[in-house]
C-alpha cells in the first residue's frame, strides 16, 4: 500500500503556470524528496498530491484509485507541515489523538494510539502540555506524532526541518530516517536542501520552473546528471562549470600540483574546514573555480598551481543544457 | 540631573492627566453623586454635595415609575441575540474571506452585461406583471417593479465582486446615513406603509415590527454587522491558513474545522467583538427612539423620557442613568484596549 | 490558495451576510427613491406624483439652510476639538505617570456613555442656567446672571456633549496608535540631535497623520448623523442638523414624501464622505 501516480498532473494560477505537466510513480514504501530552489512548484507539487490544490489538469491516483477529485480528508495522507501547524488551544495529546477523533475511532484506540505514538516519540512526559510550552523539537515531533497515529498510506512532509536550528536539523533528519526504516511507509519530503535530498532520499525528484528535471536515486543524479541544472544542483560546493558551460567537474575530481597540469590557476582564497581545504581559484580565461584539496594542504591565497580534472569525471552539456554521454 | 530633572517632570506629567482625567471623568461622577441624593438637596448640588445625606430612595423610585427592569430586560435581549445572530451570519462570511478569497469572481462585468441584465430584469417583470393582469397605473405595482429592477441586478453585481472589494462594500453599507433609511424602515415596520399587504400566499395585514423585537433585533444586527465581519475578519488574517489545512488534511469536515480549530482558536477576537458589538447595540439611539416606545424599548429610550420639562427629577433622572450606563461602562473599562481594531475597521490596531 | 471544493463553500459561507446586506443596502434606498416622488403624507390619503417637488420643498423649507450649516458647523468643530484634544491627551497618556491606568479608564469612559445619557446630565445637572454646576461656577465667580446654555448658545452646548463623548474616541485611537511606535526610533532621533519639538513634527505627527485620518473620517460618519442629543434636549428648533429635519418632517409634519426627499440628500452627504473613507481603508487592507 501506498503508491502514488501523477499523470500529466497541470496546475495554473490564472495565466501563471506553476507546474505545467508531471508524470512520476512513487512506488510503495519509498523515500522520495522533491526538491529544488525556491519557487520551483515542489510545494505546490506535493499539496496537489495531498489534495490541498485542485489540479488543473491531469489525474492522481493513490494505490489505484483516482483521487484527483477527491477532498484531503478522503486520501489517507498524512502531513507534516513546515510551521507544525500544531492546534495551540489543545494540549499535544489532542493534537495528536484529532486526526483519530475525526475519523471517529473508538476512544479505547484513540488513547492507545496516543500513548504508542508518544513513546515512540519521547512525549510522553510532555502529553499534557501545550504547543507554546515546547521546543523547537518537540514541536517537531509533536506534529510528526499526529501524522504517524493514523497509519496513513503515506507521509507527505513540507519542508519540515527548515524552522530548526544546525544541530536539531541534523538529530532530526537521523530519527526521520529511522522512523521510514521502521515503519516502511511512503513517504514524500519536500526540501530546498540538497545536502537532505542527498542523504536521506531513495529517490530524488528534481524540480525546476515546475519541470521534473531528473527522477533518480542521490547515487545516479550526481554521477550521472542530466542537465546544467541537475548538476549544479546536487553536490556541494557546486560543480565548477568552464568552456561556457559546455564542460563540468566538480570541485573533488580535481587534482591540483604545483608544477605541472591541464589548467593553471591563482588561489584567491582558502577554506579549512579541518577535514578537508576549498580553494577558490582564479582561472584565468575559465573564470573562478572551486577545488577541494585535503586538510592538511597549505596553498595560501596568492599561490600559483596547475589543476587537472579526473578524465572519466568530466561531465558534458550540449547548448540546450542537457547532457552528452 | 537629568533622573531629578525626569522625575520632575513626572510630578507635572501626574498632575496635569489626573487633573484632565478626572475632569473628563466629572459628569458621570457628578451624576453618581446626585443619584444618592433627596430630589430637592439635588438641585443645590454644587454647594451641598458633601453636607447633605444620602439615600437609595431614587432607585425603589426610578423602579416603580418607569419600570427599569422591563427596558433593562429590553436593552439585554436586543443587544445580546443581535450580537449573538450577527455572529452567526459574520463567521461563515469573515472565514471564507479569510481563508477562501476571490481574487477573480466567476462573473466579470462590463456594460453590456449590466445593460442586459437591467434591460433584461425589466422585461421579465414587464412580461410577468402583464400576465399576472396587473394595474400598471397604481403606484404600489409601479414601485414594486422598481424595486426588482434596482434590487435584483444591483444583488448579481455585490456577488460577483472579489473579496477585497466585498469587505469595502460592506464596510460603506455602514455609512448609510439612518435618516436615509429612516423612512423606507419606517414604512416597512409598520403595517400602514406596508406596499402589499395581501399577498395571496401570506397575509401581512397584520404586520407590524414597530416596538418589537422582532425588528429591533434583526435591525440591530445589520446596522452592527459590517463591523463585526471586518472585525472578525482582521482576528481570522492572523491565524495561519496551514492551520485549518492541518485540519483539513486530519479529516475534519467544515463544521468541525470552523468549531474545533479555527473558532476556540480566535476566541479572544470574537469575545472583544462581541463586547464593541454589545456596546454599540447598548447605547444605540438613533432606531431604538424612532421605532420603539412601549414594549420593545430599550434603556436609551427610558432616559429620553425624562427630557420633558415637566419631568426634570435630577435625583431620578440621575438615578436611572446611572442604573442605564453602569453595565456597559464596566464592559467597555475592561475591553477599550480591543475595542480600537473595531472602532477602525482594522485600520488602527 | 485552495481548492475550488472550499472556493464555493466559501462563497455560500459568504452568501447570507451579502444577501441581508445588500438587502439593508438597497430595498430601503429604493424605497427612498420611489417615496421620495411621492405626494405621501400620513395624514391624508391624497397620493400622488410629486416629480421633483418634494426635493424643491426640502430645499426651500426655511430650516434647511439652517440645520445644513448647524449640521457642518456640528461635525467640523467637533472635529477640531476631538483631533487636536486627542493628540495632546494621547501624547499626555504616552508619558510614565504615577497612575496611568485608571487616568485612562476616567478619560475614555465618557465614550462608553449612551447619548441620551449624556444629553440629559449635561443639559440638566452641568448648564442648568440655575442650579447647574456651570452656573454655579459663575457665581463664584461673581456673575449675576449665569449663561443659560441652551438658550443663548444652542449649538456650542450641543457641541461640548458631542465633544465630551467623541473626544476620548479619538485619545483611545490616537494612543494605541502612539504605542505602536517604535521606540528605538525616538532613541535614534536624540542620538541625531533632535529634541523634543522637532521628535514631534518629524517623527510622531507623521506617524500618527493615518490614524488621524481614521479618525476624522469614522467620526464625521457619526457626527453627521447626531440625532438623540439634539433630540433629547429639545434643541431641534436651534440647533437641529440634517438628520433632525429629516425626522421632523416625519414626526411632526408626518410627510413620507419630503422626508425621504430629505434622507436621500443625507445618503448624497454621507457618500462624499464614505468615498474617501473606503478608499483610505482599501489602502490599508492591500498593505
Amino acid at each position: 500500500m501506498g503508491t502514488i501516480t501523477l499523470k500529466q498532473v497541470r496546475k495554473a494560477f490564472g495565466d501563471a503556470v506553476i507546474i505545467p505537466g508531471a508524470d512520476l510513480e512513487i512506488r510503495e514504501g519509498e523515500f522520495i524528496v522533491f526538491v529544488g530552489p525556491s519557487g520551483c512548484g515542489k510545494s505546490t507539487l506535493l499539496r496537489l498530491i495531498a489534495g490541498l490544490e485542485d489540479v488543473t489538469s491531469g489525474s492522481i491516483s493513490i494505490d489505484g484509485k483516482d483521487v484527483t477529485e477527491a477532498p484531503p480528508s478522503e486520501r489517507g495522507l498524512a502531513m507534516v507541515f513546515q510551521s507544525y501547524a500544531l492546534y495551540p488551544h489543545m494540549s499535544v495529546r489532542d493534537n495528536i489523538a484529532f486526526p483519530l477523533k475525526m475519523h471517529k475511532v473508538p476512544q479505547g484506540e484513540i488513547d492507545a494510539a496516543v500513548s504508542k505514538a508518544a513513546a515512540k516519540l519521547n512525549l510522553t512526559d510532555y502529553l499534557e502540555r501545550k504547543p507554546r510550552q515546547l521546543s523547537g523539537g518537540q514541536r517537531q515531533r509533536v506534529a510528526i506524532g499526529r501524522a504517524i497515529v493514523r497509519e496513513p498510506t503515506a507521509f507527505l512532509f513540507d519542508e519540515p526541518l527548515s524552522n530548526l536550528d544546525a544541530a536539531l536539523r541534523v538529530n532530526m533528519r537521523v530519527e526521520i530516517m529511522q522512523m521510514h526504516e521502521d515503519m516502511k511507509a511512503t513517504m514524500i519530503y519536500v526540501t530546498h536542501d540538497q545536502v537532505e535530498a542527498m542523504t536521506m532520499a531513495d529517490r530524488i525528484v528534481v524540480l525546476n520552473r515546475g519541470h521534473i528535471e531528473q527522477v533518480g536515486s542521490p547515487l545516479e543524479l550526481y554521477n550521472k546528471p542530466n542537465s546544467l541544472f541537475v548538476a549544479g544542483f546536487i553536490g556541494s560546493p557546486k560543480m565548477n562549470f568552464v568552456e561556457g558551460n559546455t564542460i563540468g567537474v566538480r570541485p573533488e575530481h580535481i587534482a591540483l600540483s604545483d608544477k605541472k597540469g591541464d589548467w593553471q590557476g591563482t588561489v584567491k582564497l582558502a577554506e579549512h574546514l579541518g577535514s578537508d581545504t576549498f580553494l577558490h581559484i582564479d582561472g584565468g580565461a575559465r573564470g573562478q573555480l572551486t577545488v577541494r584539496a585535503s586538510g592538511e594542504s597549505n596553498f595560501g591565497p596568492g599561490t600559483k598551481l596547475w589543476m587537472t580534472p579526473e578524465k572519466d569525471r568530466i561531465h558534458r552539456f550540449n547548448k540546450e543544457g542537457r547532457a552528452i554521454r | 540631573m537629568a533622573r531629578k530633572q525626569s522625575t520632575n517632570k513626572k510630578i507635572i506629567v501626574t498632575i496635569l492627566a489626573w487633573a484632565i482625567g478626572l475632569a473628563m471623568f466629572f459628569p458621570i461622577f457628578w451624576t453618581a453623586v446626585a443619584a444618592f441624593k433627596t430630589e430637592s438637596d439635588a438641585y443645590t448640588l454644587p454647594q451641598n454635595w458633601l453636607s447633605t445625606p444620602w439615600t437609595l430612595e431614587n432607585f425603589g423610585i426610578v423602579q416603580d415609575r418607569s419600570n427599569y427592569g422591563l427596558y433593562i430586560r429590553n436593552t439585554i435581549i436586543i443587544a445580546l441575540l443581535s450580537t449573538l445572530l450577527g455572529l452567526a451570519f459574520a463567521i461563515p462570511a469573515a472565514w471564507s474571506m479569510a481563508f477562501a478569497p476571490v481574487q477573480k469572481p466567476s462573473i466579470a462585468w462590463s456594460g453590456k452585461r449590466w445593460l442586459a441584465t437591467i434591460f433584461g430584469t425589466a422585461f421579465i417583470v414587464g412580461l410577468v406583471l402583464y400576465a399576472m393582469n396587473w394595474d400598471l397605473t397604481n403606484h404600489a405595482v409601479i414601485g414594486f417593479v422598481a424595486l426588482v429592477i434596482v434590487t435584483l441586478p444591483v444583488t448579481l453585481w455585490v456577488f460577483s465582486r472579489n473579496t477585497t472589494d466585498a469587505l469595502l462594500w460592506m464596510l460603506s453599507t455602514k455609512m448609510m446615513p439612518p435618516a436615509g433609511a429612516l423612512i423606507p424602515i419606517y414604512l416597512i415596520f409598520n403595517r400602514n406603509g406596508l406596499v402589499f399587504k395581501d399577498w395571496g400566499w401570506v397575509d401581512l395585514t397584520e404586520w407590524n415590527l414597530i416596538d418589537s423585537f422582532w425588528g429591533m433585533v434583526p435591525l440591530m444586527m445589520l446596522l452592527n454587522l459590517p463591523i463585526i465581519i471586518w472585525m472578525l475578519y482582521t482576528y481570522f488574517k492572523e491565524i495561519p491558513g496551514e492551520i485549518l489545512e492541518a485540519s483539513r488534511m486530519d479529516g475534519a469536515s467544515v463544521w468541525n474545522e470552523l468549531t474545533k480549530v479555527l473558532m476556540p482558536m480566535a476566541v479572544p477576537g470574537i469575545v472583544s467583538t462581541c463586547l464593541l458589538n454589545l456596546i454599540l447595540a447598548w447605547n444605540e439611539a438613533f432606531w431604538t427612539l424612532n421605532l420603539t416606545n412601549k414594549y420593545a424599548a430599550p434603556l436609551s429610550f427610558m432616559i429620553s423620557e425624562y427630557s420633558s420639562p415637566e419631568g426634570q427629577f435630577w435625583a431620578k433622572l440621575s438615578a436611572a442613568s446611572l442604573m442605564a450606563i453602569v453595565p456597559i461602562l464596566i464592559v467597555g473599562w475592561f475591553s477599550q484596549r480591543q475595542l480600537v481594531r473595531g472602532l477602525t475597521f482594522g485600520a488602527v490596531k | 490558495m485552495a481548492t475550488s471544493h472550499s472556493q464555493s463553500l466559501g462563497k455560500w459561507a459568504l452568501a447570507p451576510s451579502l444577501a441581508v446586506l445588500a438587502g439593508w443596502a438597497f430595498v430601503p434606498l429604493a424605497i427612498a427613491i420611489y417615496f421620495s416622488f411621492l405626494r405621501y403624507n400620513l395624514q391624508n390619503d391624497n397620493t400622488g406624483w410629486m416629480g421633483l417637488s418634494n426635493f424643491y420643498y426640502f430645499f426651500s423649507d426655511p430650516y434647511f439652510l439652517k440645520d445644513l450649516i448647524n449640521t457642518i458647523l456640528l461635525v467640523f468643530f467637533t472635529l477640531v476639538i476631538s483631533v487636536v484634544g486627542g493628540v495632546f491627551l494621547a501624547l499626555l497618556l504616552d508619558q510614565p505617570f504615577w497612575g496611568r491606568g485608571i487616568v485612562r479608564i476616567l478619560m475614555i469612559s465618557p465614550f462608553f456613555i449612551m447619548p441620551t445619557v449624556s444629553s440629559l446630565v449635561w443639559k440638566n445637572l452641568i448648564m442648568h442656567p440655575v442650579f447647574g454646576l456651570f452656573a454655579a461656577i459663575q457665581k463664584f465667580f461673581g456673575a449675576e446672571q449665569p449663561l443659560d446654555w441652551f438658550a443663548s448658545v444652542p449649538l456650542l452646548s450641543v457641541i461640548i456633549i458631542v465633544s465630551w463623548q467623541w473626544l476620548p474616541y479619538a485619545t483611545l485611537i490616537l494612543l494605541t496608535a502612539l504605542q505602536s511606535l517604535d521606540e528605538e526610533q525616538k532613541d535614534a532621533s536624540e542620538m541625531d540631535g533632535a529634541g523634543a519639538i522637532a521628535y514631534f513634527r518629524y517623527i510622531v505627527l507623521p506617524h500618527l497623520s493615518r490614524p488621524i485620518t481614521v479618525v476624522i473620517l469614522i467620526e464625521t460618519i457619526f457626527l453627521l448623523n447626531i440625532f438623540a442629543e439634539i433630540k433629547v434636549t429639545s434643541a431641534g428648533g436651534f440647533a437641529g442638523n440634517l438628520t433632525y429635519l429629516v425626522f421632523s418632517q416625519l414626526n411632526d409634519a408626518n410627510d413620507i414624501g419630503e422626508a425621504a426627499a430629505g434622507g436621500l440628500i443625507a445618503v448624497v452627504l454621507a457618500n462624499l464622505v464614505s468615498y474617501f473613507l473606503v478608499r483610505i481603508v482599501g489602502k490599508n487592507l492591500e498593505a
